[in-house]
């Protein structure tokens, strides 16, 4: 009996089959595909997760540092530091907010992090698990394993869709990352497996046609605050998930559709640094610009 | 060793130093290669870059990513932010040429001459392909093809009959099976320099580098593992 599978109905039907959550799947597909112990597997998933962690306080713990190209640093610390009667996002989601920030402060000044999928959006999927896991009543297994479906998701996209920002915009990138999160967070909450692929596929819709165009070409604005609507993203289409709110549009029709608008996005919106925000002229008027960002 | 499925730790990781897969991870592994493939220890390195590369590499970190894989970090190892610092105090003398006019047909390409104290040097010519993936296309003038996913064995020979004959016998009493074998050579007829690139799906035991240097028209033995 093999557990691999090449797109979200065939994962599904797995889950039905076995009575299996997507992460159970996921984690017996890599067992069998990978030949791998089932401790040596945890102990790669507790790697990640002690890399995550670090990287989503790295910016609070530490005295901010700037970013290599100078955009960005700091972000995360001000975002803690604001005062609770401003912070209408409520406890948990401005949490997250603060941990997707520090994450892409890290990465942007040549620290640690996971790429999941990528550089670019590794914010994502840490902030909103590890949020999660510290406010509600979820035990570090349902963590661990949380992780495993978000890579299932994952899977999905560098299989069957595009988590190159190159090759089909910010949307896959953040957009990708918002649908594992909200897929992984459905499950650790009591979700189903059809309410998880439920969840990617909303999360993906919300942010379908997000352009890559990063300010000088560097990943760090807008690339840090598009992680954070990642974050709000994925708990949104995981909230709306779970109170039985379903998008028409299957996992699988939603990935490919991600792909044709992303193909569909002219070249300059996609990582070239020739269009949307990174030639506003604000950025672009030389000096003034740019020291109005520092 | 290889694996030919999409796993887990693919798409949750890799876990690298920031900011750019492509830009960082890519341009490090390139150079952890290179290295690698060099025989002696380098005094001088010289990067070209070209593409995007050639753009962004001081924002995204490439500079120092490249000199920390000539020290041999790999890419989730935070001496890279201090590459410049540790690989001046360990005597290499590094520069970088961004070449925005050359078109070398691919967005993030790296040329990395190394040259060692005794004069010996050779030219790598890396291109980063996405999520840290990278590929090994020129080795001095001869054009070449692999991406270090696998045991990697580059032999350096004239081309001259029964050299590869020798090479796969050695392997197959070793019970090393091929996964790809090509040999690239710099002139169209026989005579020339040649690499002869094997990666296979065992490991290559050290011994292997001493038997095959003892055939008369191989001069340079170097393995790649991961």
């Amino acid at each position: 009996m093999s557990y691999d599978f090449t797109n979200a109905k065939k994962l599904l039907a797995l889950c039905s089959e076995h009575n299996m959550k997507i992460s159970e799947v996921m984690l017996e597909r890599e067992l069998e595909l990978s030949g791998m112990s089932r401790s040596a597997l945890f102990e790669m998933v507790d790697r990640c997760l002690r890399v995550m962690e670090s990287s989503t306080n790295r910016s609070l713990d530490e005295e901010p540092v700037k970013s290599m190209g100078g955009l960005i640093g700091g972000e995360s610390r001000q975002m803690r530091n604001l005062s609770e009667d401003k912070v209408i996002c409520g406890t948990v989601l401005h949490k997250a907010l603060t941990m997707a920030l520090s994450v892409a402060e890290t990465n942007a000044s040549m620290g640690v992090i996971v790429a999941a999928p990528t550089a670019g959006s590794a914010g994502v999927v840490p902030a909103s698990l590890l949020a999660v896991y510290e406010w509600a009543d979820v035990s570090l297994d349902a963590l661990r394993l949380g992780l495993i479906n978000a890579g299932a998701l994952g899977y999905l996209f560098t299989k069957n869709g595009s988590v190159a920002g190159a090759d089909a915009g910010c949307q896959a990138e953040v957009g990708s990352a918002s649908a594992m999160a909200a897929s992984a967070l459905a499950e650790m909450l009591g979700g189903t497996p059809e309410q998880c692929c439920n969840a990617a596929s909303i999360a993906v819709s919300n942010l379908l046609g997000l352009v890559c165009d990063p300010i000088r070409g560097l990943v760090e604005v807008p690339c840090q605050t598009r992680n954070a609507i990642g974050v709000a993203g994925a708990f949104t289409a995981a909230e709306l998930s779970l109170a039985g709110i379903t998008s028409p549009v299957l996992l699988d029709e939603m990935i490919d559709i991600m792909v044709d608008v992303g193909h569909s996005l002219p070249e300059s919106l996609r990582e070239t640094g020739k269009g949307g925000c990174a030639c506003a002229p604000s950025v672009c008027s030389g000096l003034r610009g740019i020291q109005h960002l520092l | 060793m290889k694996k030919n499925y999409i796993s887990l730790f693919d798409v949750i990781g890799p876990v690298m130093v920031g900011p750019s897969s492509s830009h960082t991870s890519g341009a490090n592994s390139i150079a952890w290669t290179a290295r690698q493939i060099f025989s002696g220890t380098p005094v001088k390195v010289d990067f070209t870059l070209y593409g995007s590369f050639a753009d962004t590499f001081r924002g995204h970190g490439t500079d120092r990513a490249l000199v920390g894989g000539i020290l041999g970090y790999r890419s989730d190892d935070v001496r890279i932010r201090n590459s410049f610092e540790i690989a001046k105090e360990a005597g290499i003398l590094c520069s970088f040429t961004p070449d925005r006019d050359t078109d070398v047909g691919f967005p993030n390409v790296v040329d990395i001459v190394m040259e060692a104290a005794d004069g010996h040097s050779l030219l790598v010519r890396g291109e980063s392909l996405g999520g840290g993936r990278i590929r090994i296309t020129r080795m001095n003038n001869i054009k070449v093809d692999f991406t270090g996913e696998y045991s990697t064995l580059i032999v350096g020979h004239r081309d001259e009959a029964g050299t590869l004959a020798f090479i796969t016998s050695r392997l197959a009493n070793h019970e090393i099976n091929i996964a790809f074998m090509k040999l690239f050579r710099e002139k169209k007829e026989r005579g020339g320099p040649a690499f002869t690139v094997i990666e296979a799906d065992d490991f290559l035991p050290e011994e292997l580098e001493d038997e095959l240097l003892s055939y008369p028209t191989i001069e340079s033995v170097d393995m790649i593992e991961l």
